[in-house]
């Protein structure tokens, strides 16, 4: 293990750390959501009054203690990804940081200054500025990781501010598009920081070790299948945000049907009788057809979805028996394997998700039901990029192989990316792969 | 001499005026076997507002009495509009007990101003969801014995959700009139409506779950218009 490989294993971890803090983030938001209780703080950035790092305990009560945890895990989140980003910019990130974090601090102080209604904003911003600025200040001399990883540190950097400002303004502007955009970009974020804790791994690095020999090349069917799947769960995550955003309940509270039917009556006199008839237990807006109409697509894209990762699973697993046919039985493809293995439990994914979307319903929305919902559809999303981004480095099926691994990392890679240089038909096998495979 | 002058006559035209208004008086019922309310379990196992109650409570849609009299109807006149007088009418209030909005149904004028106070033991937030263009959301946070809250409306909207998002079970609707001529049928599901002009109105009856009934009636100079409506259970 080199020096390199030393330092990054901590930055893969730490990586891995901020991602796994912003799941559990996604998780509490969606717990705030399926609570109704986005509005139950009705001040930002303080709560109720309160500095949010001194909202006393005792009050952490009812929608409060969802909302505020939420708040609270957000900022802590923030900071990761601040540290984050400084790690993967390496020492050229200090100076931008010092300046980003100078400006915020200085933009915080004038906000405070200009009054009362200002001065919570003001901290908010200054508290932002005051981390950056340390993070700036405080760190090792490293270097910058590899290409593209400093760029998206810098994307998440700033998508972490975003967030965190569109997650208040929806508070103190009540508006409930606020609310999408900030469930959307939350699912996004969560994608953007699996891709860097892929893109740091060992097993990443060895990968593009090996195919940096071979070349890039055309993209196989499977790359632009799995893309499209992936954009797929986004669009339907989309319209998830959009359905939890409204505060309506359940627009249709039955399933496989929808009020009975195959497709539910939607004109004005039908929507007003599903409206009288449901007695609601908490305080739920009325339903509308455009929300009965955006469930039903959610149905249809769900079903969507569910054949197109099949597929994508069925096409993973025969690109994988074809290259280990291809390079001798005994031969082993591991990132052709590996690829294989993760679209299969991307389909697992994708039918527990399912799963959750109808007991989602059948439970009238119970909140953890909903809630791991929201989860696994963001698991969904993320497995759905890792996947895609590694078929897009692999080289196509058509070119003169795909490399053959060995166990053993780094040293089996660069065996591999030898015998590449080789015609295909005259490549030795690796002398572990007997072994690797029996 | 003259102020006095003008002051006599103005308050002799009111004082006619007055004399020829009607009140329009009225009983509504439910046809039909309303469904079963439900239990509030979020309310019974919060660990605050969960004490407050001895048994489970339930939702209250359908408040009926033994002979179908039915509550919480919104009863007012159509095609009467822009005669506010919500400025200078006594203030509504809304109260918070136990964790429940107290009433749950209440009326007010464009301008009058809605009071809501907080009897609980526990902290709640008042949030104001209206639809209509010009009536401001708002959501205030109200401490446990806390000052009241005050809301007020510009613009007409019928059954405007209040609601605290801390206990989410806990709302309640106000519609909003840009007149006087309106009334909430009480728990005998009787209404009064005082002191309408004569002339023909459209009189609507509109309840959460069992809709809209409207009928059409006559004010006359001075008597009072009897009225008996029914909605049918949903």
């Amino acid at each position: 293990m080199d020096l390199a490989e030393k330092g990054s294993r901590p930055l893969h971890w730490f990586a891995f750390l901020t991602a796994a803090a912003t799941l559990v983030l996604l998780g509490i938001g969606g717990l705030v959501t399926s609570h109704g209780a986005g509005m139950a703080v009705p001040d930002w950035p303080t709560t109720y009054g309160y500095n949010m790092f001194f909202f006393p305990f005792s009050y952490w009560m009812g929608g409060i203690f969802y909302e505020h945890s939420h708040r609270l895990v957000a900022t802590l989140v923030g900071v990761l990804v601040v540290a984050l980003t400084r790690w993967l910019g390496g020492r050229p990130s200090r100076l931008p940081l010092a300046i980003i974090g100078g400006l915020e601090l200085l933009a915080g102080l004038a906000l405070g200054a200009l009054g009362p209604n200002w001065r919570g904003a003001g901290h908010f911003l200054a508290g932002i500025g005051g981390v950056v600025l340390l993070a700036a200040a405080v760190w090792a001399r490293n270097a910058p990781a590899p290409r593209p990883l400093p760029l998206l540190g810098w994307v998440a950097f700033f998508g972490v501010q975003i967030q965190g400002l569109l997650g208040g303004l929806r508070v103190v502007l009540f508006q409930d598009e606020i609310g999408i955009f900030h469930a959307t970009l939350a699912q996004l974020f969560f994608l953007l920081l699996c891709l860097v804790v892929l893109l740091t791994s060992r097993w990443w690095r060895t990968l593009a070790a090996a195919l940096s020999t071979v070349g890039g090349g055309p993209s196989s069917r499977l790359s632009w299948w799995m893309l499209a799947a992936t954009a797929l769960i986004l669009f339907q995550l989309m319209i998830g945000a959009t359905m939890r955003h409204q505060h309506a309940g359940l627009a249709i509270p039955d399933f496989p049907l929808a009020y009975g039917k195959l497709w539910p009556a939607m004109d004005a006199d039908s929507v007003a009788a599903y409206n009288q008839q449901r007695l609601e237990v908490t305080a739920l807006n009325p339903i509308t057809a455009f929300q009965i109409g955006l469930q039903m697509t959610h149905r249809l894209v769900a079903l969507l979805i569910l054949v197109a990762v099949g597929v994508c699973a069925a096409k993973a697993w025969r690109l994988a028996r074809r290259s280990g046919r291809a390079q001798g039985a005994v031969a082993t493809n591991r990132p052709v394997q590996s690829l294989a293995r993760i679209s299969l439990v991307w389909f697992d994914l994708i039918l527990v998700q399912a799963l959750l979307g109808a007991a989602t319903i059948w439970s009238n929305k119970a909140a953890d039901l909903a809630t791991a919902h929201v989860i696994f559809g963001a698991l969904s999303l993320a497995l759905g990029g890792i996947v895609t981004v590694i078929s897009f480095k692999l080289p196509a099926p058509a070119q003169a192989g795909l490399p053959v691994l060995e166990p053993g990392g780094r040293q089996g890679w660069n065996a591999t990316a030898n015998a590449m240089s080789q015609p295909f038909s005259s490549r030795p096998l690796p002398s572990g792969a007997a072994s690797h495979t029996s | 001499m003259k102020r006095h002058l003008a002051l006599a006559a103005v308050t002799a035209l009111a004082s006619a005026f007055a004399a020829t208004a009607g009140d329009v008086v009225g009983t509504i019922t439910l046809k039909g076997t309303p469904p079963k309310e439900k239990d509030i379990t979020p309310l019974k196992e919060d660990p605050n507002c969960g004490k407050l109650h001895t048994a489970m409570p339930t939702t209250k849609f359908y408040v009926v009495g033994a002979k179908g009299e039915l509550a919480d109807v919104v009863v007012s006149l159509e095609g009467i509009s822009g005669k506010s007088t919500g400025a200078s009418a006594k203030p509504v209030v809304m109260d918070q007990k136990n964790c429940i909005y107290v009433p749950q149904i209440l009326a007010v004028q464009t301008g009058q101003k809605l009071v809501v106070k907080n009897s609980d033991p526990v902290l709640h937030n008042v949030h104001s969801v209206p639809t209509v263009a010009g009536n401001p959301e708002d959501n205030k946070a109200q401490m446990p014995g806390g000052a009241d809250l005050t809301f007020s409306f510009p613009k007409a909207e019928e059954f405007i959700k209040f609601k605290c998002d801390v206990h989410p079970w806990m709302f309640a609707w106000v519609s909003v009139f840009d007149h006087p001529y309106f009334a909430v049928s009480g728990a005998d599901g009787t209404f009064k409506i005082a002191n309408v002009p004569p002339g023909k109105y459209t009189l609507k009856a509109n309840h959460r779950k069992a809709g809209v009934v409207t009928q059409e009636i006559e004010v006359k100079d001075g008597a009072p218009t009897t009225v008996a409506l029914s909605l049918d259970a949903k």
